[in-house]
C-alpha cells in the first residue's frame, strides 16, 4: 500500500473528509480495492467519520466500485458518522437508480449542497 | 484469432482474453471504436461499454476462480444499430436464478451481486447457455431505446 501512488485527492473541510478520484473509470478491480482501503484507513482513524466522495471526475463506474462504497458505508454508519455522495453525472445516477442503491446513499448534487448537509 | 487493436475497431471479432487489466482494457477500447464508426450515442456506447466490463468481470471473478490462468472467449458483431456480444469462460458455469435480488431492501446494503442485473437492464436481451458459462447480450440501438 505505501508504495502505490493515492488514486484519490483527499482534504478535510469543517471535519468533514472531502474525497475526489483521480481515475475518470472506476473499474479496475485492483484500483477499486486500494480506493476501498485508502477510504477504510480516513473512517477507521475517527471516532465518528464525516466523509463526502465527489464523483466530479468519473464517467465509469463498475458493479465492485458500487461493492466497495456499500462496504464503506457500511463502516461509517457502524461509527455513526455520516457518508454522501455528489457531482454524479446522470448517467452514473441511473446506475445508482436502477439498482435502488439512491435508496441506500444520500446522494446531493453539488458539494457544497452536500457540506451543509453534515 | 487475435486480440483486435483499437487502431483497427473491426465490426466482427473472436479472440481469447486474459485477465490481465491492460488486455481487457484494449478490448473495450476496440469495442467502443467500432461502435463510434457505427455512430452509437454516448448513452449507447455508456450502456455496452458498462455490460462488457461486467460481463467480462464476472466470467473471470466467478468463472475462473479456480482458473486464474486461462483465458476466457470473446466475440463481438457490431451492426449499424445493433451490437452482439459473447462471453463464454472455461468454469463450470452458474444458474443465473440462483442470485438474490440485489434490489429488495433486505440486500442493498450487500456488496456484491449487482452484475447481473446492471447487464439485464442495460441490454435489450440477455441469456445465458444452459452449462451457465456463456453470456450473449445483443443491444439494439433505435429511436425507442432511448
Amino acid at each position: 500500500m505505501a508504495s502505490a501512488e493515492s488514486r484519490l485527492r483527499i482534504r478535510k473541510e469543517n471535519d468533514v473528509h472531502q474525497v475526489e478520484f483521480i481515475d475518470r473509470n472506476i473499474l479496475d478491480e485492483g484500483n477499486i480495492q486500494q480506493i476501498g482501503e485508502e477510504i477504510s484507513e480516513i473512517i477507521e482513524a475517527e471516532g465518528k467519520p464525516n466523509v463526502l466522495i465527489s464523483f466530479s471526475n468519473v464517467d465509469h463506474l463498475s458493479s465492485a466500485a458500487l461493492g466497495t462504497l456499500i462496504t464503506l458505508n457500511n463502516k461509517v454508519k457502524g461509527k455513526n458518522g455520516q457518508l454522501r455522495l455528489a457531482n454524479i453525472d446522470p448517467q452514473i445516477y441511473e446506475v445508482f437508480v436502477i439498482t435502488k442503491l439512491n435508496k441506500l446513499f444520500q446522494i446531493h448534487d453539488t458539494t457544497s449542497e452536500a457540506m451543509s448537509a453534515f | 484469432m487475435n486480440q483486435p487493436s483499437p487502431a483497427a475497431a473491426p465490426d466482427e471479432a473472436s479472440f481469447e482474453l486474459f485477465n490481465e487489466r491492460e488486455q481487457i482494457e484494449q478490448a473495450e477500447k476496440a469495442l467502443l471504436a467500432a461502435l463510434e464508426r457505427q455512430r452509437f450515442d454516448g448513452a449507447s456506447i455508456f450502456a455496452i461499454r458498462l455490460a462488457f466490463e461486467e460481463g467480462v468481470v464476472n466470467a473471470f471473478r466467478h468463472g475462473h476462480k479456480e482458473l486464474p490462468d486461462k483465458p476466457i472467449q470473446v466475440s463481438w458483431k457490431v451492426k449499424p444499430h445493433e451490437v452482439a456480444i459473447s462471453i463464454t469462460d472455461q468454469g463450470p458455469g452458474f444458474d443465473p436464478e440462483d442470485v438474490p435480488d440485489p434490489t429488495l431492501d433486505a440486500n442493498l446494503e450487500i456488496p456484491s451481486g449487482r452484475g447481473i442485473m446492471l447487464i439485464r437492464a442495460y441490454m435489450t436481451e440477455v441469456a445465458f447457455n444452459d452449462q451457465g458459462n456463456s453470456i450473449q447480450m445483443r443491444y439494439e440501438f433505435s429511436a425507442e431505446t432511448r
